[in-house]
């Protein structure tokens, strides 16, 4: 061990600093006793940022250890920068999803634009070239003037930054619930493919390899920006609007295309990006998976700023980084090839032999650490977990006594309002500023069940989707989190694809409250039941805690992204009907169940009853049989059942895609068990809506299969309605009234933004 | 044929157009470097899409001045054929090889989207095997596609019937709906006034396959092949 001196200048530790840092008082001493002495200014800020609950996962990570992460395919589970599954012929598949929540809830541009970066480079570092960006996001209501400031930023930051870059972005999802007002919630996916020789970890390995910072300067942007990230957002998180990072795509795609290079190159054995916790985490994660030491020297990192403290150098959020171990002796190769891009890489360290972990500045040692406990001795917390009895009643109340309005006497009128609800109506507003065909791969894009990506030189495709519904998850985590996963995997098949694996997004309230670390507990508990019965394993993901505002926590909402593989192009299946004359069955069985609905929610404002039941083996019966139905080439289109229910369903496979429009006529009066607003409008899961010219053979394949399956209707190519025969009544819908309702409600909403958003409309969080 | 596909710092479409080059129309095709000074015996020089330089400045503004447009230009010159896409039709016109400029679009949006356009003009070296008239579908994205030039340079273009696409409805009619960007005139396309430097912003390099949704661009490309090959 080095002695380790303080350097002049810094702050002296005090109690008020410790706080101020993040760390409680029980963590300060286990800091203590793991240097034998009190730490130096630099290695609170090192601890705070490894110790913060974005890098080190303490209250999540006993309960992640839950999660099912094996199968045959899986090259690599959690643990590294992006999970890889085999797709087979020499091909692996790399996906991660991650949030940018807090800095999107105080700048939303560059909060979403970093988001998007950050996760391009956690999957290129695997040595995959990404092929596709999806996004999962959550805003309040669309009516609040700042939701639409904060709504608009997001999505222009997404498409400059993915746009900029050249991957497309294909898929996703956007919800809009007053649960998610003043803590929008931003989950950015990356797909890379890659061949599977390829795949490089980020282990430093090999005592005397030289440690290198390539890419961009580092400044003094977004320094704490992983501690931010770990507490409430308050009147105060505008004041920390400078921990938020700057994104620059253009030095991404040089830093990309570098990156690929220098991997296929095998002048390096290892390459992180420096995202959270920048250099320190990076530096410290990957002295820890290989189990050696490393010094670095904060002089020798390039700056763009002069005065930089060893403090700030390791801190900085600065983005477009990465570190790499090189061979010793091929500095000059790595230094040339990042010269071709016009991108800089300096030699700051090495790995060495002894087990700690050094920082200098020039000959004085300003941070030491023993060994690997830097990131191994952070403590886990296990918190307790009570479920909220308000929640608890909420779920018990009867959905199905709530009275109808006088409207619904036409069902017509709302199924309009449903589809006119922001969060089910077409999303295209948002979708029409993301590339999402560069690359030339994209055969099914945004707006359809789940998109498709062709595999080139392979008759394969994958398909990729983000779900999640946190509205269940608040009424019954443990039935909303099993639902996450297989409505994702629904998903995915109605491409016609097999659920492969999973990455997820799992954002949560403050996990110090027992009714939030209930819900993530219970929520982990249901994604495990659903991964282990559909054969998806999860490889890996992100956890986001502390999204509360002053007005309260929002809607538990784990966020999956799901992977699919098509094996054979011929069976890429779309939502929409298809052809004339095709006859539309139900496969899987009507339910009848109104709790927590868009209806209630969108109709009468209330959140309240048991999600609908979801039987993960049911699931898995019925993915089955769709698959094995399109796998026979009976199946025209198919469509998954989700918000809105059968109607929804029904009117998105009429008019969803406006280049291919269809009317349907429809006899659900069987059904008479049920209200017609409960066929209509009820969530049940494990239900898609299928089309077919063979429909006999349909149902021989769902009987087979154990599956309810059920002839509902036939499609009318050249008529101008959606009719619905129910057991106690009957609706007609024009065509251009759905689609009306559909496709015009966000470009309307949007157009009252003013070009230039207002003071008001900047004010701070707590305003609102 | 042999087609020279430059990669800017920021170039994103060179992988998509040398890949439909390829694959779709079987011909050989070579990256260019920005760097180099060198067209390595290119007959066809394809400026790609993408963000060169991150667009800033302004779109293909520092592009222009990269070393190999030197060639580019001197190739242009010589009547060689140069096709510019998207982001090399803004570097096009900025290195002055075509007139008008690219401007952003005028709801300030980025658009990515399939859009139909009318082919106005077939008797050329990129279109001849169109029919004048005739309607495509092929995708754009793009920030800053709003074609401008002045009064007089726009009716230069059409008396020399050197406006080649424009955005049209399916059925071929104008119209400020199918124009997605607000393009004067709905101009997509033009000509340089030798005929052989064609600037568009729409993809034709993403319309070359039915499974991704349009092979109507592959033409464009076996348009050149057969007037170059003649």
């Amino acid at each position: 061990m080095s002695e380790v001196t303080p350097r002049p200048g810094d702050p002296t530790i005090t109690s008020a600093l410790v706080a101020e840092h993040g760390l409680t008082k029980e963590e300060y001493e286990r800091l203590i006793g793991m240097l034998g002495r009190a730490p130096t200014f630099t290695e609170l800020g090192i601890v705070s940022a490894l110790w913060s609950e974005h890098c080190s996962y303490k209250h999540s990570r006993p309960v992640l250890k839950t999660l099912p992460t094996t199968a045959s395919y899986v090259l690599q589970g959690p643990g590294e920068n992006a999970g890889v599954i085999s797709i087979g012929d020499g091909l692996a598949v790399a996906f991660k999803i991650e949030s940018h929540n807090h800095p999107s809830a105080v700048e939303p541009y560059q909060g979403a634009a970093t988001g998007v970066g950050g996760i391009l480079r956690d999957v290129f570092t695997m040595g995959a070239r990404p092929i596709a960006m999806l996004n999962s996001l959550r805003f309040g209501s669309l009516d609040d003037s700042r939701v639409r400031y904060l709504f608009s930023g997001v999505v222009k930051g997404i498409g400059d930054y993915g746009n900029c870059v050249g991957i497309p972005t294909v898929a996703g999802e956007i919800v809009f619930d007053s649960a998610y007002e003043n803590n929008p919630l931003v989950n950015a996916m990356c797909v890379g493919l890659m061949h599977e020789e390829d795949l490089i970890r980020a282990k430093a390995e090999g005592v005397g390899n030289p440690i290198m910072a390539v890419g961009a300067r580092t400044g003094r942007d977004g320094i704490h920006g992983a501690s931010f990230a770990s507490e409430d957002l308050s009147a105060a998180s505008d004041a920390k609007r400078p921990r938020i990072q700057v994104g620059d795509p253009f030095t991404e795609k040089l830093l990309l295309e570098a990156s690929l290079e220098l991997i296929k190159s095998g002048h390096i054995v290892a390459i992180q990006d420096m995202g959270a916790a920048g250099l320190t985490s990076s530096s410290a994660e990957m002295a820890e998976r290989g189990d050696v030491g490393v010094t670095i020297d904060v002089t020798k990192v390039p700056t763009r700023e002069s005065g930089m403290t060893p403090y700030e150098v390791l801190l900085s959020e600065s983005q477009e980084r990465m570190l790499v171990v090189a061979r010793k002796g091929h500095e000059e190769e790595v230094r040339a090839i990042l010269r071709k891009w016009d991108l800089t890489a300096a030699v700051i360290g090495e790995v060495i032999a002894e087990l700690v972990y050094r920082v200098t500045e020039g000959e004085r040692v300003v941070a030491e650490f023993p060994g690997s406990r830097l990131v191994t001795d952070c403590p886990t917390y296990s918190p307790d977990a009570r479920e909220a009895p308000a929640i608890r009643d909420l779920r018990a109340a009867d959905a199905s006594v709530v009275p109808e309005r006088a409207e619904e006497k036409d069902p017509a009128w709302t199924l309009e309002q449903l589809l006119s609800a922001p969060t089910i109506a077409s999303k295209a507003w948002a979708y029409r500023q993301y590339d999402s065909t560069v690359r030339t791969n994209t055969v099914m894009g945004p707006g359809g069940d789940a998109a498709v990506l062709r595999v080139r030189g392979t008759n394969k495709a994958i398909a990729v989707k983000t779900d999640g519904n946190g509205r269940y998850v608040y009424l019954d985590p443990r039935v909303g989190g099993r639902i996450a996963v297989a409505e994702a995997a629904r998903n995915v098949a109605c491409t016609g694809a097999r659920p492969m694996a999973i990455t997820n997004c799992l954002n949560f309230g403050n996990p110090t409250r027992p009714e939030v670390f209930y819900q993530f507990r219970e929520a982990v508990a249901g994604m495990a039941e659903a991964c282990r019965a559909l054969g998806t394993p999860v490889t890996g993901g992100n956890v986001s805690l502390y999204n509360e505002s002053p007005s309260g926590a929002v809607y538990p909402t784990p966020v999956i992204g799901m992977v699919g593989l098509i094996d054979d192009l011929s069976h890429i299946t779309r939502a929409s009907f298809q052809r004339d004359g095709d006859t539309i069955l139900l496969l899987g069985e009507m339910g009848g169940e109104l709790g927590g609905s868009e209806y209630l929610a969108t109709i009468h404002g209330e959140v309240i009853g048991a999600p609908p039941r979801c039987d993960v083996g049911r699931e898995k019966a019925v993915i089955d049989a769709l698959l094995e139905a399109i796998r026979s080439g009976v199946v025209s289109s198919a469509h998954d059942c989700s918000d809105g229910g059968l109607a929804v369903a029904l009117a998105e496979c009429c008019i969803g895609d406006r280049d291919c429009e269809s009317g349907a006529e429809i006899d659900l009066s069987n059904y008479s068990s049920f209200s017609d607003r409960a066929i209509l409008f009820g969530e049940s899961q494990g239900r898609i809506v299928v089309s077919s010219s063979a429909p006999k053979r349909v149902l021989e394949i769902a009987q087979r299969m154990g599956v309810p399956c059920a002839q509902i209707g036939l499609v009318h190519r050249h008529s101008e309605s959606l009719e619905i025969t129910l057991p106690t009544g009957s609706m007609r819908s024009p065509l251009s009234w759905l689609s009306q309702a559909y496709h015009s409600t966000i470009p309307t909403v949007m157009a009252r933004t003013p070009e230039h958003a207002t003071f008001d409309e900047l004010a701070p969080v707590a305003a609102h | 044929m042999k087609f020279g596909i430059v990669t800017f710092p920021g170039s994103n479409c060179d992988y998509d157009a040398f890949h439909a080059i390829t694959e779709m129309l079987g011909e050989d095709a070579v990256y260019l470097w920005h760097k180099d000074h060198d067209l390595q015996g290119s007959d066809v020089i394809i400026l790609p899409g993408g963000f060169s330089y991150g667009d800033y400045l302004r779109p293909g503004a520092i592009a222009r001045f990269s070393p190999i447009m030197q060639e580019v230009a001197a190739h242009a010159k010589a009547g060689g054929p140069v096709l510019g896409v998207c982001n090399g039709f803004q570097i096009a016109c900025e290195a002055g090889l075509l007139p008008g400029a690219l401007m952003r679009n005028a709801n300030l949006q980025f658009v990515s989207a399939e859009v139909r356009v009318r082919i106005e003009k077939s008797d050329t070296m990129f279109t001849n095997l169109y029919e004048r008239g005739e309607v495509l579908r092929i995708p754009v994205a793009h920030g800053d596609g709003r074609y401008v030039a002045s009064a007089e340079v726009l009716d230069e273009l059409e008396a020399e019937g050197r406006v080649i696409f424009r955005y049209a409805d399916a059925n071929g009619t104008l119209s400020a709906d199918a124009n997605p960007n607000g393009s004067e005139r709905n101009i997509a396309g033009i000509i340089s006034d030798g005929g052989n430097v064609l600037g568009l912003m729409p993809h034709p390099e993403r319309a070359c396959s039915p499974l991704l949704g349009s092979n109507d661009g592959v033409r464009l490309f076996e348009s050149i092949l057969s007037r170059v090959a003649a």
